[in-house]
């Protein structure tokens, strides 16, 4: 035990003289989580649109009009050009093209049917399929007020259907309150999956790791020697973290705290566990690096369910993402976030990482008798 | 130059010694994008739909055939009450329900608003934005039609009809959208990692001090690092790029001059990011550190990959101004997806030139401060 604490001492000794580290360490995360808190945000809203109004008439200008009111669409440009509409889509100034054809305004006055073109750019899939959706919705809007305001006067009234959305789980529908808690969950990894990634293959690429060998450490007193100094740190994160996400960006809390900290600590050793592991397979930092990032955190990325739902991914593929402890991490904020539930909901997710961080732990452990042998 | 060239065959010697760094480089991001195109999918189709008609008229069966004709809900459940609707939802059965209430037809006709309910899952609020829209945007479309026809009294053309185009990617496939995004994000990584530790490294392990000894311009020193992870990093963006157009079917529809000088521009862009990072530094895990922190986030998120920059609040739209992936981007979808010419892109590649030149710029400066 006394060699444990020597071991600790040496490695916050080490962290100290490195101060430029503490900034990093606490500051970047709580800066990067408040940028990217709020540009994580998949919300279709003011669609940059070029109008080509071919007829220049107070009927066309009225359809125009309901354009420039909708929250879904900016009017960026009114040419009666057609090339322009090409020129402003290349530049990707507008995303979509809204083209009324010369006489509209005298075929709505006459009562004749007419058409109006919309081109969407494609490149972009998903603002794509939702602007033409709102196009189409508004342009019907606007066919129906003509038709009502054709019918002699004195007809009946006719009313129309609205929909009333309610969305379970995040009822204002903020990306914010989905993406906050991922970005929360990535941060953590990254931090601590580096700083336990660089531990051990740092002495072994400076020489130190000979002597430590020569010490009558024990391999898991080692182990915990070098991870525990980068829990500490990984914990001061998670609160800062946390805090930030509930008193600036307001995410809803509803579950337990206590809960959360204790599978956050589940979650660290998975992360620094995983450094460990890597740095116990890397000859140097440079090998590290690549091995962490390439085979580790792109996955955890991609494949957690982060941003790209997993339901949506090929059966094949899906088998490999119980392989991310970010996935399970990922349940579980949002879960103790948005719905407020508990372990009787989540306790697989729990329980597979713990097994996860333990399992990545001793095979680090095991993997650095060969090292240190 | 000559020296240079010197730093770069004794940097080039060093990778080549290290063969799974070597191998990392140049297969590793080509078989991530394979695997990560194949398995993304942003496609927001078939979501399953549970339907409580209780109006069960010509009205409410327009509306449910608009959904279920739209392609993008399927109708896979017909509850009989709320609890139903509630238990499906929460096993996840469903994934949004529509509930018609009794009388919608009645209060359309006597000039009311009639509401109906549309209930979404809302634990992925990317998916769950979407069929939003589109679920608001089909119920508008059919109240227009209803209204239509009964101010005619009968069946008629609407006076307003819509054609649709959708030009570079008709079928909308998300693929096409999510690849290039992948390549810059990839290329980006790639090339941060392989530099960032570069300088750092000589640092940490204590031969900076015959780099400073060495009778070389601080230039020369910084081209001949730089310029074997160029050469590495272009080879491994040409392999991307040639997996993208053999798997994914992604075009090259604009000029491939033009495609290898944007790609060249924006490895240029991402080797001197990570450069000037070793050159801030003095150990590797903060070199590490500080270069996934500015890049892997980032790239991802600020670029418009995935989140499109208009939506984004305005003081976050500047800071992507100094994200180069936002550029490459850009010009890479023009490139490749619209087959756009210089004149289109040159904003985006004077962008990245600038960028490349004040970082590499940054990263002389401090170094010769170093070497003093």
């Amino acid at each position: 035990m006394r060699r444990l604490l020597f071991l600790i001492r040496k490695e916050f000794q080490e962290l100290r003289r490195n101060p430029r580290m503490f900034p990093v360490i606490f500051i970047a995360p709580v800066v990067q989580l408040a940028i990217l808190g709020y540009a994580a945000t998949t919300d279709v809203k003011n669609v940059p649109l070029v109008v080509v109004d071919a007829d220049r008439s107070p009927v066309s200008r009225d359809l125009v009009g309901r354009f420039e009111g909708s929250p879904y669409f900016t009017v960026v440009h009114v040419t009666s050009d057609d090339g322009d509409v090409l020129r402003d889509i290349e530049t990707r100034r507008a995303w979509m093209a809204l083209s009324i054809p010369p006489g509209y305004g005298d075929a709505i006055r006459n009562a004749r049917p007419v058409t109006v073109q919309v081109i969407a750019d494609g490149s972009d899939a998903n603002s794509a399929g939702l602007g033409l959706g709102y196009a189409s919705s508004l342009l019907a809007e606007a066919a129906a007020d003509i038709s009502m305001a054709r019918r002699p006067a004195g007809a009946p009234s006719i009313g129309s259907i609205s929909a009333r959305i309610r969305v379970w789980f995040n009822p204002q529908l903020l990306s914010q309150h989905f993406m906050v808690p991922g970005v929360l969950a990535l941060l953590l990894m990254v931090i601590t999956t580096v700083l336990g990634s660089m531990a051990v293959v740092r002495e072994k690429e400076l020489g130190t790791l000979e002597q430590l060998n020569v010490t009558p450490l024990k391999r898991w007193e080692l182990t915990v020697g070098k991870l525990l100094p980068f829990g500490l740190i990984g914990i001061i994160d998670v609160l800062l973290v946390v805090a930030l996400a509930v008193f600036w960006f307001q995410i809803p809390f509803r579950g337990s705290f206590p809960l959360l900290f204790a599978l956050s600590l589940v979650y660290l050793l998975c992360t620094l566990g995983l450094g460990l592991f890597v740095s116990t397979v890397s000859d140097n930092q440079q090998q590290a690096m690549m091995t962490a990032v390439f085979f580790f955190m792109m996955p955890m990325i991609y494949l957690s369910g982060f941003i790209f739902p997993i339901e949506n991914m090929p059966a094949i593929i899906q088998p490999i993402t119980y392989l991310i402890p970010l996935r399970y991490y990922l349940v579980i904020v949002r879960g103790i976030f948005l719905k407020g539930v508990g372990l009787e909901s989540f306790w697989r997710e729990a329980l597979l990482m713990l097994v996860w961080g333990l399992s990545v732990l001793m095979l680090a452990t095991m993997r650095s008798k060969k090292t240190l042998g | 130059m000559r020296k240079a060239l010197a730093v770069g065959r004794k940097e080039l010697a060093q990778i080549l010694r290290d063969r799974r760094t070597l191998l990392i480089l140049l297969f590793v991001p080509a078989f991530f994008l394979v695997l990560y195109g194949y398995a993304l999918n942003f496609d927001i189709r078939h979501v399953r739909l549970a339907v409580m008609d209780r109006e069960h008229n010509a009205d409410s069966r327009e509306l449910l055939s608009s959904f279920t004709n739209s392609t993008y809900f399927d109708i896979v459940a017909t509850p009989t009450s709320m609890d139903e609707i509630e238990r499906m939802m929460n096993e996840g059965a469903v994934r949004a329900a529509l509930v018609i209430p009794e009388g919608m037809s009645r209060d359309l006709r006597s000039g009311r608003t009639a509401y109906v309910q549309v209930i979404i899952n809302g634990d992925n609020s990317n998916t769950a934005s979407t069929v939003f829209g589109y679920a608001q945007a089909i119920v508008r479309g059919v109240s227009a039609q209803l209204q239509i026809r009964m101010a005619a009294g009968r069946a008629v053309a609407p006076p307003i009809s819509v054609e649709p185009r959708i030009w570079y990617n008709p079928e909308l496939q998300s693929t096409l959208f999510l690849v290039p995004g992948l390549i810059g994000f990839i290329v980006m990584i790639s090339a941060v990692v392989s530099t960032s530790l570069s300088i750092v490294r000589e640092k940490e392990r204590g031969t900076w001090e015959q780099v400073r000894m060495a009778p070389i311009s601080t230039v020369s020193y910084v081209v001949g690092k730089t310029i074997p992870y160029f050469f590495i990093s272009m080879l491994s963006a040409f392999l991307i790029i040639g997996a993208a157009m053999l798997l994914f079917g992604l075009p090259v529809r604009g000029s491939w001059l033009l495609l290898c000088c944007l790609v060249a521009l924006y490895v240029v862009s991402a080797l001197g990011t990570g450069l000037l990072v070793s050159t801030l530094v003095d150990s590797q895990a903060l070199a590490f550190l500080i270069g996934l922190l500015i890049s892997l986030l980032p790239t991802f998120i600020l670029s418009g990959f995935i989140f499109p920059i208009a939506s984004m609040p305005a003081p976050i739209q500047v800071i992507t101004y100094i994200v180069p992936a936002r550029y490459f981007l850009a010009a890479l979808r023009g490139v490749v997806l619209k087959g756009v010419g210089l004149g289109i892109v040159a904003p985006q590649i004077a962008a990245l030139g600038l960028y490349s030149l004040i970082v590499l710029g940054l990263a002389s400066v401090r170094l010769a401060k170093e070497r003093g």
